[in-house]
């Protein structure tokens, strides 16, 4: 089996899988990043979510291969600043419910963000769409995200 | 959520009172039993089945119930906290894994806090009683000279105290007090305030363990091939393909279907794929969607067996009254959580560990026990956070296939579902047609009220048993004891059999009957030449809580402001679960195109354990039942499950959603469910809000306008 190398939260790993192996298997079966979460497995609905350079990507969608010697950031690097104002506007706001897509709602969100701190309605609808929850949190993730916009959150 | 667990308002008072005695008592480690193990810390205090207090004072309350999103982890330890009198700080939780000790452990019907406030307080009171005994007795002074506050017994007479860590050696050893008294709820510090969820920091740090994140030493992985029609069977296969791909393990028949074991997750996914399998399709390849509708239209003209009947609705002359007459169609749902089911078994000899994330722990150890030969407390069953549950995951399908499948293989066992295998192979809320006769007088009031509901029934599935008696029928929940006083009503019900394998959804029944009433009701409504709100109220008991939250939902929404072209609204009323709710939906239909606006709705929950918790419930019930009303709505064809995916069972999305107002009505009224009650009017209210909107009256879900 090929080995691959990935740069994963700032560290470099080192994987024995086959090539056409998804990113999110990678990172859930052999680095137990369990954060990553399968849900569709085809990039519909946005749970398995990671940046790859800085980038939102659906991890069930990304070969092994494409990741190779690529920055990939998962929630668990995310959440080393646990007091990242997106974790402060979700905890504010009481978002999540059974809280399974909630990486993939944050990481999106994110991506988002680190581009353009201050997106548009039209900007955070279209991003925001892509992630489906099924316990509805919609209408507490948008008035997370408005606040986090306005500059709101500490 | 589950109706397996229903009880009468009869049953439920018996067990209240109860609670503070015999049935709560049932659920205490005996007082020999306080210290469980030898060589377990002797300064660890457990007066119950739910409560531990260390000597550093912390308090950790056992959720013997499933953690789904409903909040059950938090609003339970919070009814313990509020008797035991301590900071919410010291409070930590354990899920509880399967123990009779417990009671119920099953996460349905709405019960997990109207069936534990009562033994909760008692635990928490409980304890609070004796470590005050116990400071008493230390300072050689009347137990009515000490209260307790923040986790200290203080003395009224000299102002010192005692923490409950100080106290808890002594405490353990006291009797345990009978019939103690409970909080006048006007003094609860913790219950009825926004607690922040115990559970949301590790959920959002990506460090909350699902069942699908569950790792055990020595693991592999499986998958498991199912047959595409119900009922098929396994002829043969040829696991040649499947062998050949790197990291594949075995490859085992198990009862329902062929099992492939890897080393990763996603070498089962591919070793399934590979695999090849002839089936024998069973009897029902000629089922799908059309033939089961047919089935149920050939009823139509039947009568069905009489379960409710007031007046003489067989003979009301019509004459001078305006009639109407419709059919409503309901199609089968998914319950599509975003974790699919999943469950990590390791099968010994003599015993058998399961991770499992499940709503019924006991079911499951259960028929684990019963599939392996071993003693129920030989199967520990432990129970993880669910990626939503919704009902699904109370069926120990996925349970008994991990444990199989280890048994098999003699190793730790980590099985998942595809998306596409939990969207196939799970079980459905069933389909129904609906057959509405109804009337109204010259004066605006309906005179009748008539509704056959034919629909497969769950419990008849179940027992292989045709209901006869009207108290077999199941599937008339929610249409019985309507709120409205109309002289003629019958209800009446017909099983029909399918093959389509049924299961409870989140609030079951009540996810469709009450949305063909209150529909049907806005119909008489319109016929009548009345406002909604005022046909309902006409007809309701004017103290009734119903009565109340529909009149609070009315002023809240401004029911009377005038909407925007292409805009309108619709209400609903809903009485289930020991709640009340109305809601009134406002949408916008252009070009054919729904746009949901707002949803405003009313809950009278009785006494309320967390508000916040009860807003996220009715969010997300509205979310849950509204996706069902828009894009809901599984594909039967040659006998099996067509639909696969989010692709074609699609859910509503961020874009769609509307803005939710929730106002919750106070008092000190026995406590209701609040995880299904918002299903049940969110459906009608926006139904009946496209009505207002374009004329168009939708009498089929999902919703198709063109």
């Amino acid at each position: 089996m090929p080995q691959y190398s990935l740069n994963v939260n700032g560290a470099k790993k080192t994987v024995d899988v086959d090539d056409d192996t998804p990113l999110l298997w990678v990172l859930r079966d052999n680095l137990q990043l369990t954060g990553t979460k399968y849900s569709c497995g085809v990039g519909i609905c946005g749970t398995c979510v990671v940046h790859i350079n800085g980038h939102a990507e659906r991890s069930c969608s990304v070969y092994v291969r494409d990741a190779a010697d690529k920055d990939i950031l998962t929630i668990e690097g995310l959440a080393e600043n646990p007091g990242h104002p997106i974790f402060k506007a979700w905890i504010d706001q009481e978002v999540s419910q059974c809280g399974y897509c909630q990486p993939g709602q944050i990481m999106t969100l994110a991506a988002l963000m680190n581009e353009n701190p201050k997106p548009t309605e039209q900007q955070i609808e279209d991003t925001m769409s892509g992630v489906l929850c099924r316990c509805g949190t919609y209408p507490r993730i948008k008035k997370a995200i408005d606040k986090l916009v306005n500059g709101e959150v500490k | 959520m589950i109706n397996f667990e229903k009880q009468s308002r009869r049953d439920f008072i018996k067990v209240c009172s109860l609670s503070a005695g015999g049935l709560f008592l049932a659920a205490y480690v005996p007082a020999a039993n306080i210290f469980s193990k030898p060589g377990d810390d002797p300064t660890i205090f457990s007066p119950s089945a739910y409560i531990k207090i260390d000597s550093n004072g912390i308090v950790t309350v056992f959720v013997h119930r499933t953690e789904m999103g409903q909040g059950v982890q938090t609003s339970l330890p919070m009814i313990v906290a509020e008797e035991l009198e301590v900071n919410w700080e010291s409070i930590r939780i354990e899920q509880a894994d399967a123990d009779e000790k417990y009671g119920s452990q099953s996460t349905g019907g709405s019960w997990s806090i109207r069936r534990s406030f009562d033994p909760f307080r008692v635990a928490g009171a409980t304890a609070k009683e004796m470590l005050i005994t116990a400071a008493a007795a230390k300072w050689g002074i009347s137990v009515s000279d000490c209260y307790a506050e923040n986790g200290f017994v203080i003395s009224k007479t000299n102002g010192k105290k005692f923490s409950y860590g100080k106290l808890v050696t002594d405490a353990a050893k006291l009797p345990v007090p009978q019939n103690v008294k409970l909080k006048d709820p006007k003094d609860y510090k913790i219950i009825g305030k926004r607690v922040k969820r115990l559970d949301t920091p590790a959920k959002l740090y990506g460090t909350a363990k699902f069942g699908i994140d569950v790792v055990v030493p020595g693991m592999v992985y499986a998958a498991v091939k199912r047959s595409p029609t119900f009922e098929g069977t396994v002829i043969s296969f040829n696991d040649a393909k499947s062998k050949a791909i790197s990291g594949v393990l075995n490859v085992v028949q198990i009862k329902s279907g062929v099992a492939v074991i890897a080393d990763s997750t996603w070498n089962s996914f591919k070793g399934t794929d590979a695999l090849d399998v002839q089936w024998d399709p069973g009897p029902h390849t000629n089922v799908n969607n059309e033939s089961i509708r047919n089935l149920f239209s050939e009823k139509l003209d039947t009568e069905g067996t009489e379960v409710e009947k007031i007046g003489n609705p067989d003979s009301v002359n019509k004459d001078s009254l305006t009639s109407l007459d419709a059919i409503y169609e309901m199609p089968f749902l998914a319950h599509a959580p975003m974790e699919p089911v999943n469950c990590v078994a390791d099968v010994k000899a003599n015993k058998a560990e399961i991770w499992a994330p499940t709503q019924n722990p006991q079911g499951l150890q259960r028929a684990i026990a019963n599939l392996l030969g071993l003693k129920n407390e030989d199967v520990i069953v432990h129970v993880t956070l669910l990626g939503g549950g919704f009902g699904r995951k109370s069926h120990s399908d996925f349970g008994l296939e991990a444990a199989e499948i280890s048994k098999a293989v003699g190793k730790p066992v980590k099985l998942t579902w595809t998306r596409e295998d939990d969207m196939k192979h799970g079980q459905f809320r069933p389909a129904s047609t609906h057959k509405l006769t109804g009337a109204v007088d010259k004066n605006g009031r309906a005179v009748l009220f008539s509704h056959h509901v034919i629909m497969p029934s769950i419990r008849a599935q179940l027992s292989g048993n045709s209901p006869k008696e009207p108290g077999d029928f199941d599937i008339v929940d929610g249409t019985r004891n309507l709120p409205y006083r109309i002289p003629n009503i019958k209800i009446s019900a017909t099983n029909v059999f399918t093959p389509v394998p049924l299961w409870y959804w989140r609030a079951v029944y009540n996810s469709q009957n009450p949305f063909i009433v209150e529909s049907f009701i806005d119909e008489l409504a319109s016929a009548a030449g009345k406002d909604p709100i005022e046909f309902r109220l006409q007809m309701m008991d004017p103290e009734s809580r119903l009565t109340n939250v529909l009149k609070l939902v009315k002023e809240k929404s401004n029911w009377n402001r005038k909407l925007p072209e292409g805009s309108g609204r619709g209400v609903a009323v809903a009485a289930c679960y020991g709640s009340f709710s109305a809601q009134v939906a406002e949408v916008t239909v252009k070009n054919n195109r729904i746009k949901l606006d707002n949803f405003v709705c009313a809950i009278d929950c009785g006494i309320v354990i967390n508000p916040d918790t009860v807003e996220a419930q009715m969010e997300g019930a509205i979310v849950f039942a509204i996706t069902a009303a828009l894009k809901g709505e599984i594909i039967i064809r040659n006998g099996g499950v067509a639909s696969g995916n989010y692709d074609d069972y699609p859910i509503m999305d961020y874009s769609e959603m509307p803005t939710v107002e929730t106002y919750i009505v106070k008092n000190d009224l026995p406590v209701g469910g609040v995880g299904e009650v918002g299903i049940a009017a969110s459906t009608p209210a926006f139904i009946n809000a496209i009505y207002n909107a374009t004329g168009k009256r939708i009498r089929k879900l999902p919703v198709k306008l063109v």
